[in-house]
């Protein structure tokens, strides 16, 4: 496999730099405009940083009055802009070009009202994940989609990517909890997609944009659905001798109409790996383990570990431990949404993020460490097994050329496994540059046409995010 | 006027690209039970998807059911029901409003996002629907979502066809996340509040950490005392305990009884097809999305500007169900002209052809969205073949 490849630069827009900069100083305050090459390198990459773009400039405006002024002038002028919330994104999905500026949404992040009554908060979209829900935690109200990234991940992003994380099982993504959002087309239009009220008129624009990865406009703003936090919650871990076992007995407690909040999935090294950075007191002598977490009143979750223990039983499981505080609790939490950190400690990786119906999980996990094996590397499992969303990551050296073609390669194969067994590319990270060659494995040259024509209503110059999600040898037909 | 029934994609295909070369419009059926449900269609042509019918794919334990389009609904339920699952998103029926015959059909469900009581906690049919394959209007067969819940893979085409009334193109194939069936259903009820006082305890019952499941307020009528319901599901001891639970939090509000399993059923299904309305069979029916802390003030606006209404609360207010004796306009002056800006909107639910053909059916959009949907329509359907003017005029 080769490096993914970005579009070659377009020289007549690195020679009008200086005009370029110049136009944007006069749409944003000084402090909103990056230009200088060492504050810019913050910008240069995502959390794929085994790819880098210095960005012309960076524009970080204050009000959405001024992005829709960047963009319109941006459009007029054919400057491409890579949109930009946090830039945790693992698919590239923030990684820039040359020839265009990054459009940063970090500046905006206001929390605008909360409306208890209605169970809704509106928010500027340069908030963080984790500050919406601490904004209403004292109330006892929380934000469901929670990315392992959500203390420094952005609403903005969230919604690009249609973000999930470890309970969407119960809760849903990131689209089913946003019912609003004001956008600012390239052209510089503002509109206000969904609303306040739960269902909203006309075609379904707003599912649209979630997911879009930054091609169809920049959400400024956004109103999201909050629910009551449950009485309790509790996470159980779950030991097993066999990850076939640690699989099945994830189709058994859906099977049996129990739907926790949480059914994470760990294998051997993804254990070993968070039990040394976060002392979660993970079991070590197991091949798999599960995170399954309960919520409700205290008898209620008594009731329902009864239930997924006598199940786990059936399946051989070997170590059963209960969080019994606060505490434990939380650092059986912080080791799996640690897992990406605690392995960049151990090696560099790839994260692969491809989904498959669970009854496939068994098969799908074996076949993943063939591959991986075959390549001579190695690879952690952890993932949200509840819903079928695998994360092996693929350690390899990134200082080593040869090793990181034998990853992207190994990546690769993975994610076309997940598609032959029913499954798709992304579950929830996106396509990004990563996997952006891989589509023509899901999609019929057809679907691509037909994706790509609907894009093409919201910026018919293909200026948004331009290189993303669409394989670049397919454009020519649009 | 023909009627095609395909009985496979490909023929679907055929009879898509024939009517495009044709320019002949067509007007999408499922089961008939909801066609006054959008603007009348006027088409030269019928295609219905009586002939593809059937369950694909159904894998209880992963939670997911594919079918084709034209599946009845009633098949899908059985065969859920028969593993203790359902779709979440309790659809309405439609027939007791429109007085409708036939059979609904699953693929119904999707095109026009149907939803019921549970929507506050399970979302609508947009919210479940995973997946769809359809002809587009030059008549290829295309995919997108597929059978697993979380995708992120590619624009989501399957959110623009939900609801999109089968104007962007003509689902052959829905595939639904599902839900465990609850043990059991349970449901509170206070009598005699205000329309206010309801909404404040719906309101305080949602903010429980219960989860309320449906919540919704239907007026005195016919000798009726007024009711205030919420329901729990779960299993049986904690409906039990979470109703003994909210019913202390809502002590102010006066005494309230439970219902069971079986009342509480016919009570929502009651709520959910909106025959506790009590509409007339003339009656004008508004359906408006709102949001839940504006409900009150809204309805104060419609009284203090002379519009005589029944109305029944869903969605813990954020739904008001409005009937109206038959008048010019159907009432929309007032009820659209009161609305809260950005956070509501009317929905001409039932009314006679003639009307929901010069009154917007849909509430109106902004220039800037009409282009977008516009833009959409031909990105997907430039012969603009689909089911013509069903939600806008010329889309």
């Amino acid at each position: 496999m080769v490096a993914i490849a970005f579009p070659e630069p377009d020289p007549s827009i690195l020679d009008r730099r200086d005009e370029i900069v110049a136009g944007l100083a006069r749409l944003v305050p000084p402090h909103c405009l990056i230009t200088s090459e060492d504050e810019r390198r913050v910008f240069e990459t995502d959390a794929l940083t085994a790819y880098r773009r210095l960005p012309l400039a960076v524009v970080l405006p204050e009000t959405t009055g001024q992005v829709s002024a960047v963009l319109a002038w941006c459009n007029g002028q054919g400057v491409k802009v890579i949109p930009r919330g946090a830039g945790t994104s693992l698919s590239g999905g923030a990684i820039p070009q040359e020839d265009a500026i990054v459009l940063g949404v970090s500046k905006m992040n206001a929390i605008l009202y909360v409306d208890y009554d209605s169970r809704i908060m509106r928010v500027q979209t340069g908030v963080t994940n984790l500050a919406i829900s601490e904004a209403v935690m004292p109330d006892g109200f929380f934000y469901a989609p929670d990315p392992s990234s959500q203390l420094a991940c952005t609403i903005a992003g969230n919604i690009a990517m249609n973000s999930g994380g470890a309970h969407c099982l119960k809760y849903g993504v990131t689209t089913n909890n946003v019912i609003g959002v004001r956008m600012v087309l390239m052209d510089g239009t503002i509109l206000d997609l969904g609303s306040d009220a739960l269902d909203s008129p006309g075609y379904d624009l707003l599912g649209l944009v979630t997911g879009s990865e930054g091609q169809l406009g920049v959400v400024t703003e956004a109103v999201v659905r909050i629910f009551p936090s449950a009485e309790g919650a509790k996470p159980v871990l779950f030991g097993f001798p066999l990850a076939d076992s640690a699989g099945s007995c994830v189709a058994a407690i859906i099977g049996a109409g129990i739907i926790p909040v949480a059914i994470e999935y760990m294998d051997k090294m993804a254990i070993e790996i968070c039990e040394a950075f976060a002392k979660a007191g993970y079991p070590l002598d197991v091949e798999a383990m599960l995170i399954v977490e309960v919520e409700g009143s205290d008898s209620e979750m008594e009731e329902q570990l009864a239930k997924i223990i006598a199940i786990a039983r059936q399946h051989e499981v070997k170590v059963i431990k209960e969080s019994r505080s606060a505490m434990e609790t939380a650092a059986i939490w912080k080791g799996r949404k640690s897992a990406f950190g605690a392995t960049g400690r151990v090696a560099d990786y790839i994260c692969m993020d491809g989904t498959v119906p669970t009854g496939q999980l068994a098969m799908v996990l074996e076949k993943t460490g063939e591959i991986v094996a075959g390549y001579g590397l190695r690879v952690a499992n952890v993932f949200h097994a509840g819903d079928g969303n695998m994360h092996p990551l693929i350690l390899y050296n990134v200082n080593d050329p040869d090793e990181q073609a034998k990853a992207e390669a190994a990546g690769a194969e993975i994610l076309k496994l997940c598609v032959d067994a029913g499954g798709c590319l992304t579950g929830e990270h996106g396509v990004g540059i990563e996997k952006r060659d891989l589509m023509t494995h899901q999609f019929s040259d057809a679907e691509l046409q037909q994706q790509m024509r609907v894009r093409a209503v919201f910026d018919p110059q293909w200026l948004l995010n331009p290189a993303k999600v669409f394989p670049l040898d397919r454009r020519s037909q649009t | 006027m023909n009627r095609f029934v395909p009985a496979s994609l490909e023929e679907a295909c055929d009879i898509v690209r024939a009517a495009r070369s044709n320019s002949r419009a067509l007007q999408i059926a499922g089961g008939g039970t909801r066609a006054g449900l959008g603007r009348p269609v006027q088409a030269d042509d019928v295609l219905s998807s009586a002939g593809l019918s059937g369950i694909l794919v159904y894998e209880p334990a992963e939670m997911v059911i594919r079918a084709r389009s034209g599946t009845p609904l009633e098949e899908v339920e059985a065969a859920l029901a028969g593993n203790n699952q359902m779709l979440p998103f309790e659809p309405v029926d439609h027939r007791p409003l429109y007085g409708s015959q036939g059979r609904p059909t699953i693929g119904a469900l999707a095109a026009c996002n149907i939803s019921g009581p549970r929507r506050i906690r399970a979302g609508a049919a947009r919210d479940s629907l995973i997946g769809v394959r359809f002809v587009n209007g030059a008549g290829e067969e295309l995919s997108s979502g597929g059978r697993v819940m979380k995708n992120v893979t590619g624009l989501d085409l399957v959110k623009l066809q939900a609801g999109a009334y089968g104007t962007l193109g003509f689902l052959t194939e829905v595939t639904f996340k599902l839900l465990p069936k609850p043990e059991c259903t349970g449901t509170l009820v206070i009598e005699g509040l205000s329309g206010s006082d309801a909404i404040r305890a719906m309101s305080l019952a949602l903010q429980s950490p219960f989860e309320v499941s449906a919540a919704a307020h239907v007026p005195a009528c016919e000798g009726r005392v007024p009711q205030t319901a919420v329901r729990v599901e779960h299993f049986r001891p904690s409906v039990d305990y979470r109703l003994r639970e909210i019913a202390k939090r809502l002590a102010e509000f006066g005494a309230s009884r439970m219902l069971d399993t079986g009342t509480s059923l016919a009570f929502w299904a009651d709520v959910r097809d909106a025959t506790v309305l009590g509409a007339g069979p003339a009656d004008i029916v508004w359906r408006i999305s709102i949001r839940p802390s504006h409900t009150a003030a809204y309805l104060t606006a419609l009284r203090t500007a002379g519009l005589a209404f029944r109305y029944m609360l869903d969605h813990g207010g954020g739904l008001i169900w409005l009937a109206l004796p038959p008048c010019d306009n159907a009432g929309a002056d007032i009820i659209r002209q009161a609305l809260p800006a950005g956070v509501a909107h009317a929905l001409l639910a039932r009314a006679p052809d003639a009307t929901r053909a010069s009154v917007p059916v849909f509430q109106p959009l902004p220039d800037a969205m009409m282009k977008l949907t516009a833009g959409i329509k031909i990105s997907m359907d430039a012969g603009g073949i689909f089911n013509p003017g069903r939600m806008y005029d010329g889309v």
